[in-house]
């Protein structure tokens, strides 16, 4: 029995991943059918856009903002951000690079444009509009 | 002579604190891999280029979203219920009618002579107001608009779906139907902010 318990015990910990920023937006991702899978994880970066956590709204108000590592940012960090990410992949892995963009399902898209807009200029081409998995779609 | 009594360390709790270390781990663990809709941006326009030549109106599938969240699909209000089939109505256009995108038919190595409409393109464009979610929601069913015409293709020619293929014949199914979501380059569509 012990033998059981050590074997899952060694499983989980080595699949286990440690979130590895600390969420200062709130984040609902939005629903979604048509969903493909993030495959290396190494090659991706992510930027969190949400209304900050209750914590920071006396700092930060209650407007959706971008988060980037683990620190509040503006859109103009971002192009600087990717560059600093693309710097440190390998060669042949930067042409591969995906961003990210885990945003909340409420927040509205002047800031996901103008993400978008900064990807564009940083040439980080390649993007992944985070969702759920959603069996059938539900529509409004 | 004494009996040498070997020390014994005791054993007895060291499957509860594997338990409990195991049930740490079974909690904290989170085994979710990350997935979202994979989209590819647009290069940045050089400032200098001239602009690219206009789009014959028929070739162009328009979708609007104002900052209410609804849609406005070639100038009529749609609901997104059924923007898929009329988007995959636009990309095929089986009855090959005047509105709907020029049909070219060509021939292709395993699939044969098909009609296709390679110059149709879906036009995305959205306010600064609308909501993401349904944003997204408007691009998942463009999506499935695409994915469904390929998967019929596929079973049609191959008798398998299209993510079974391999990569080869996905490319053929592919350049049957190219997905082509453009987005315009952001201004606002109305209804607020």
């Amino acid at each position: 029995m012990p033998d059981i318990v050590f074997m899952l015990l060694f499983f989980f910990m080595v699949s286990t991943t440690m979130k590895e920023v600390d969420m200062k937006v709130q984040m609902k991702a939005p629903e979604a059918t048509e969903l493909v899978k993030l495959e290396k994880k190494s090659l991706v970066t992510y930027i969190y856009v949400g209304v900050p956590m209750r914590q920071y709204q006396g700092r930060y108000g209650t407007e959706p903002r971008i988060q980037l590592n683990d620190q509040f940012a503006t859109v103009g960090d971002i192009q600087s951000y990717i560059v600093q990410e693309r710097e440190g992949l390998r060669e042949n892995d930067r042409q591969l690079m995906t961003v990210s963009i885990k945003a909340d399902h409420d927040c509205p898209m002047g800031i996901i444009t103008d993400i978008k807009q900064a990807l564009r200029k940083a040439q980080a081409l390649k993007i992944n509009y985070s969702a759920r998995q959603m069996d059938q779609l539900t529509y409004n | 002579m004494a009996k040498r009594e070997t020390p014994e360390v005791n054993a007895g709790s060291l499957a509860d604190i594997a338990f409990l270390l195991l049930i740490f781990f079974l909690m904290t663990t989170t085994m979710d891999t990350d997935s979202g809709l994979g989209r590819m941006l647009p290069p940045p326009i050089p400032t200098d280029e001239p602009p690219p030549p206009p789009i014959r109106e028929r070739n162009v599938f328009e979708v609007l979203i104002n900052a209410n969240n609804q849609l406005l699909v070639e100038g009529s209000p749609m609901s997104l219920r059924e923007l898929k089939d009329a988007a995959k109505e636009f990309i095929e256009n089986p009855m090959n009618l005047e509105t709907l995108p020029e049909v070219v038919v060509v021939e292709l190595p395993e699939i044969g002579t098909i009609a296709t409409t390679p110059k149709a393109v879906i036009s995305l464009q959205n306010d600064r107001g609308t909501q993401y979610q349904t944003y997204l929601s408007v691009q998942n069913e463009l999506q499935r608009a695409y994915t469904e015409l390929r998967d019929e293709l596929s079973r049609k020619t191959f008798n398998k779906a299209y993510t079974e293929l391999d990569t080869d014949r996905q490319r053929l199914i592919r350049e049957v139907y190219p997905q082509k979501i453009s987005e315009a380059e952001p201004r606002n569509v109305g209804g607020g902010s």
